[in-house]
């Protein structure tokens, strides 16, 4: 049986036909909020059960919950705030507000509580850090004064050119079901596939009934793989060196908050959601520079006894030239002389300069698909 | 500023309270409560999950299923 959703229901917070025309029709009777990219993609995750026990932003108790317990004022595990910010208070509490990014009306939202929060204390508390070089808490810095807490019905959702690989948890639960997996293992990534993803994803998946790859899509920064690029590459590989009724491919859209340990938590959740009943948690996983030590989400989650998702804790993988395969620390017994390691950095300067990399570090199909862009990565 | 949790008391045996408190000791809890609070999350969280699952309405579920099948995700 797939993972019940977080909190014990799906979340949907989407309207009916007849009550978006309403509602657009009447959109000049609303305040009007202007938001941004990655507010519009977590109303999205609201919206189709993503975020899932959430109905919304978050008021002050939960906030203050999560920032502090890691966990909702219901006691619901819950680690990373999502939070509406705004700069002017140009509402009331009580007031229906419609939520725009651009042009775009995104949302309806009801606002229940309108509060402040220290920025230092919350980036303390989610990045344990409050060094502004590091994006998330870069972020929390630039946020507007006010936090607005308060249920979302979604209105339009952001043009979305990977409309063919998007699954929402109501889909992939349903596509999980009709296939027979009882067990299902999600892999999350945002790069390209090289053979050390793909011996974690197999590893893992020699254990369970399927593997759901979900890339995550959005805002990039400079030298990531471009999201076309990606799903690219990943289709050549499902076509090439996966089991068709054992894997599959589906995106989301979600702007990453670099807060690691935390983040790998909100990570196994939006898992959960989907329907996933095992979530691979690798090295550093969502950590950006040296915040967080390599495994230092892995020790997290044994606070969340009741996270209703399994951790699968993969080292990093490598390759032994002694084993003649893709292997880990725990199984290989050689030296490190022996041991090959797949560099993400050193893959891309490879790719820039035209050079394929040898096969025990990327397929030669997916070189290909990458090679095949002309501008790969983001600029 | 730490927000102040709320918390409630329950009883349980004495003899019980002892027996957690010596299986405690070197462990990363540091009290009875934590423990406690730990096992607790951990049954509940097992019971809830034994529940039914979600069920989708037929007519949500066939559309679902179309939407699946035009995608190449169903046969």
């Amino acid at each position: 049986m797939v993972s019940k959703p977080h909190g014990g229901k799906l979340i949907r917070r989407l309207v009916a036909d007849r009550t978006r025309e309403r509602i657009l029709s009447e959109q000049k009777e609303y305040p009007r909020v202007q938001i941004d990219h990655g507010r519009a993609v977590d109303l999205e995750n609201i919206a189709h059960g993503i975020y899932s026990p959430l109905k919304g932003f978050l008021t002050s108790d939960d906030f203050e919950s999560v920032l502090h317990h890691m966990r909702l004022s219901d006691d619901t595990p819950w680690t990373i705030p999502i939070v509406l910010d705004v700069r002017e208070k140009t509402f009331d509490e009580g007031d229906a507000i419609l939520l725009y990014y651009e042009n775009l009306p995104i949302a309806r939202m009801h606002v229940e509580e309108i509060y402040t929060t220290d920025k230092k204390e919350f980036a303390v508390n989610v990045f344990k850090t409050d060094d502004p070089a590091h994006p998330g808490v870069a972020r929390v810095m630039e946020m507007g004064d006010y936090l607005v807490g308060g249920e979302i019905e979604l209105l339009n959702e952001l043009p979305n050119p990977f409309a063919r690989y998007t699954l929402r948890p109501v889909e992939t639960r349903i596509l999980f079901k009709e296939r027979g997996w009882k067990t299902i293992v999600a892999f999350q990534t945002r790069n390209v596939p090289h053979l050390g993803h793909e011996y974690v994803q197999k590893a893992a998946l020699t254990f369970v009934d399927g593997l759901f790859i979900n890339p995550v899509l959005g805002r990039k920064k400079k030298g990531d793989y471009r999201d076309e690029v990606i799903i690219k590459a990943y289709e050549t590989l499902f076509e090439h060196y996966y089991p068709k009724d054992a894997a599959t491919l589906a995106t989301v859209r979600y702007e990453m908050r670099y807060a690691g340990p935390r983040e790998a938590i909100h990570h196994a959740i939006m898992r959960k959601n989907f329907g996933a009943t095992h979530f691979i948690v690798g090295r550093d996983h969502a950590g950006v520079g040296d915040y967080y030590g390599p495994y230092e989400a892995w020790d997290l989650f044994d606070e969340f006894p009741d996270l209703g998702i399994t951790p699968m804790f993969i080292r990093e993988s490598f390759y032994c030239k002694k084993c003649g395969g893709m292997v880990n620390a725990k199984i290989c017994p050689h030296d490190e002389e022996f041991h090959i390691h797949i560099s993400g950095t050193k893959l891309r300067k490879m790719i820039l300069s035209g050079e394929q990399p040898p096969e025990y570090m990327m397929r030669p199909e997916v070189f290909e698909v990458v090679r095949s862009f002309e501008k790969p990565f983001v600029e | 500023m730490e927000e102040e949790r709320k918390y409630t008391t329950v009883s349980i045996p004495k003899p019980l309270y002892d027996k957690i408190k010596k299986r405690i000791e070197g462990t990363g809890f540091t009290s009875v409560s934590d423990y406690v609070t730990y096992v607790l999350r951990e049954v509940l969280a097992s019971l809830e999950e034994e529940e039914r699952e979600e069920v989708f309405t037929e007519e949500e579920e066939e559309k679902v299923k179309e939407r699946l099948r035009a995608l190449g995700y169903l046969d």
